[in-house]
């Protein structure tokens, strides 16, 4: 009997924690987001689309997610690819490429902030080059598209390294007699690594689209540290109407809308790249 | 009531993880505890604790917090029933909405006793919000000006007298600033935490129209909004990142800058040979300004209201508010001389805060009063009509009457009257 109940016993404290943490104020916002001053219903969601900057949220927050994800999918999946092919130091470059891991992402905001603004390194830099004539200001309301590269740039350099993580870990269960296989009946590289390689990584790339699609509609730390309120995505909206606005239902609203775009994408992945019962390992 | 009991665990929460009272509480319980949204930023606060409360015989903690912070702890102490602060400061309006939710205990008790420091009888009529009791004590007073730098001085058009500009004056000099020099130097605080809407409401609005909310979308509020955005021209593109002038003036990314003296004192404290301090410009209407009150509340069933009070009384004697002034750049609320030795910044800063007071157009406007909880939502149909203005291009016109159904909605919503410079009103405010 003591058996039995010593599993559930072990989980229970993560159960808890989770629920309590997690899944309470989850219900709890639901229900926020559509209560209104009479009763319940989608007023706080009119509001959050009546706004004049949801329009400018919507489309910063696909933009960004559409731009972000799949390149930091394609440099993540070259460096894991790479790194097969080292021997001695393998280690070393892999840690060295999981730094940005350690830094909250505030941090990394805020570092890319001081080489990227008007007065920063970037701009000292090309000054002194004698590359332009006075500091340039790239990160105002005035030049949006050096904006939104600037916080794609810096999300890229942030969270590329935990893609190359999971895939590095899929690519070591990947056995290598199947390329080795290929190769002898004359396959090219290329053709080995988009018929081999790739198709065998599936459940790996999947995690890994998930993770980071889900984080990316969440991007907040890195958007604010850059943008400010020129560069308005669905979370800093929230959040601005949460503290400045100090209307706690809208910001609902706009988590609401985050957490179900979160589901759709993660459902998306699910079916788009589903490995069949027959070719699991 | 429903909604509110949904809110009590999540913002406790998100109190407990912002602020961390909890922690607070049990480490420092003999403690009382301060609640400010006043006096936030570190530097303001290591004076506070170091510096104005050194001689208080009392044991305090000072636990300052940026405004909207503050009001989701407070609010969260009171719902989650755990209180912990026992004073409050806090600037009129987020008291206001503080006194809405029910957070703040009537201080009419306090009043009385400290009747002999002579509180200004306008600062004490506003720290009743609106209702028949005392809400707040006044603590400190504060306003907004301009300060430039002295390179710019060369560009002041000719014949402008600098204590008393136009707002046509100010685009001249910031035109002629940019001819020269190639760059757009005059700065607005139009950041995340900048004070931005206090311009539109306190002094861009009252100086062209004379009101806020009446004449909110008037002829002459057209034409103050299409003049704005010809000088916004000549306004650094930075400004949406800026939060505090005195950054921007001490880097010379800004040469001609506003903002409230508290976020432009160190400029001047620092470098006082390098700058010049002066009076907002002024409209058709007058010279729009607006002042900024402070004040204390106590918290409802404080765990120690007496100590509270005892605070309250240390904050407002002459000495106390003259070391404050000296510190923070915030004035007294009560009959109290600024001494002779002031430093040569403070000095400056007083001078325009004077000339503000008493230009012959002076016109004050009030801080937004009875606006509750609504405080934020009104704000907010300021920065928006700026941004749609200014920063998009939108047609003045159609904006205003937009935002001025916004504005009216609010101002029903929240059953409040007209204050100053708006004439008196009986009942809600209504914009013409």
């Amino acid at each position: 009997m003591r058996g039995r109940a010593l599993p559930y016993l072990l989980v229970a404290p993560a159960v808890i924690f989770l629920t309590v943490l997690f899944f309470v104020p989850l219900v709890q916002t639901i229900a926020l987001a559509f209560q209104t001053s009479n009763g319940t219903g989608f007023g706080n969601f009119v509001r959050m689309a009546d706004d004049l900057n949801f329009h400018d949220a919507v489309v910063n927050t696909f933009r960004f997610v559409g731009l972000a994800v799949p390149l930091q999918l394609a440099a993540a999946m070259g460096m894991a690819m790479m790194l097969r092919h080292l021997g001695r130091g393998r280690d070393m470059v892999l840690w060295i490429w999981t730094i940005p891991l350690g830094l909250s992402d505030l941090a990394a905001g805020l570092i890319w902030l001081a080489m990227l603004n008007d007065r920063g390194y970037l701009a000292s830099l090309l000054f002194h080059l004698g590359l332009v004539a006075e500091p340039q200001s790239w990160l105002t309301y005035e030049t949006p598209i050096a904006l939104f590269v600037a916080v794609v740039i810096a999300e890229f350099w942030r969270a590329t390294a935990i893609v190359v993580v999971i895939l590095v870990a899929g690519l070591q269960l990947v056995p290598k007699e199947y390329a080795e296989a290929a190769s002898v009946f004359g396959a090219s590289p290329w053709r080995i690594f988009t018929r081999i390689t790739l198709p065998l990584m599936k459940p790996s790339i999947q995690s890994a689209l998930i993770l980071r699609t889900v984080l990316a509609f969440e991007a907040f730390a890195v958007v604010i540290a850059i943008g400010g309120r020129n560069f308005p995505v669905l979370v800093s909206e929230a959040y601005n109407w949460q503290n400045f606005n100090q209307e706690p239902a809208v910001a609902a609203a706009y988590a609401v809308v985050v957490m179900v775009l979160s589901l759709v994408a993660t459902v998306v992945w699910l079916r788009v790249l589903r490995t069949p019962e027959e070719q699991r390992a | 009531m429903n909604r509110r009991s949904t809110l009590r665990l999540g913002t406790a929460l998100l109190a407990a993880a912002l602020a961390g009272p909890p922690l607070v509480s049990s480490a420092l319980a003999a403690d009382m505890i301060f609640s400010s949204g006043a006096l936030a930023p570190v530097q303001e606060a290591q004076k506070m604790r170091t510096v104005i409360l050194k001689d208080y015989k009392g044991k305090v903690t000072f636990l300052p917090d940026e405004p909207p912070a503050l009001l989701t702890r407070l609010k969260a102490e009171m719902q989650g029933g755990a209180r912990v602060t026992s004073l409050i400061g806090g600037n009129d309006g987020d008291l206001a909405v503080l006194a809405a939710g029910g957070v703040l205990a009537p201080v009419d008790d306090v009043a009385a006793s400290l009747a002999s420091r002579g509180f200004a009888p306008d600062l004490l009529a506003m720290g009743k919000l609106g209702t028949d009791k005392q809400m707040y004590i006044p603590w400190m007073q504060a306003t907004y000006f301009m300060v430039a730098n002295r390179k710019a001085l060369p560009y002041l058009p000719a014949g402008a007298d600098i204590n008393a500009l136009t707002f046509e004056q100010l685009r001249a000099w910031g035109e002629a600033a940019q001819k020269a020099t190639g760059k757009r130097v005059v700065g607005f605080p139009a950041g995340p935490n900048g004070l931005m809407h206090r311009f539109f409401q306190g002094f861009l609005l009252p100086s062209y129209t004379g009101g806020v909310v009446t004449t909110f979308k008037s002829a002459e509020a057209e034409k103050a909004w299409t003049e704005f955005a010809a000088l916004w021209k000549t306004v650094t593109p930075n400004s949406t990142s800026i939060n505090f002038m005195q950054e921007s003036l001490l880097s010379e990314d800004v040469w001609i800058g506003f903002d409230h003296v508290a976020r432009l004192l160190n400029a001047l404290e620092q470098k006082p040979n390098d700058f010049v301090a002066f009076p907002a410009p002024s409209g058709p209407k007058g010279r729009g300004w607006m002042p900024v009150v402070v004040g204390l509340g106590i918290m409802k069933d404080a765990p120690d209201a007496a100590g509270a009070k005892d605070l309250i009384s240390y904050l407002t004697t002459d000495t106390t508010q003259l070391v404050t002034a000296r510190e923070v750049g915030f004035f007294p609320t009560v009959r109290a001389t600024l001494p002779p030795d002031l430093s040569p910044g403070l000095k400056m800063a007083v001078a325009a805060i004077q000339g503000t007071g008493q230009a012959k157009d002076s016109l004050a406007a009030m801080l937004p009063s009875g606006l509750g909880a609504k405080g934020g939502e009104f704000n907010k149909a300021f920065l928006d009509t700026f941004q749609r203005i200014v920063l998009r291009g939108e047609p003045v016109k159609d904006v205003l009457a937009r935002q001025g159904e916004t504005v009216q909605r609010i101002m029903t919503e929240a059953n409040a009257p007209c204050w100053k410079p708006d004439p008196a009103s009986t009942g809600v405010c209504q914009v013409k």
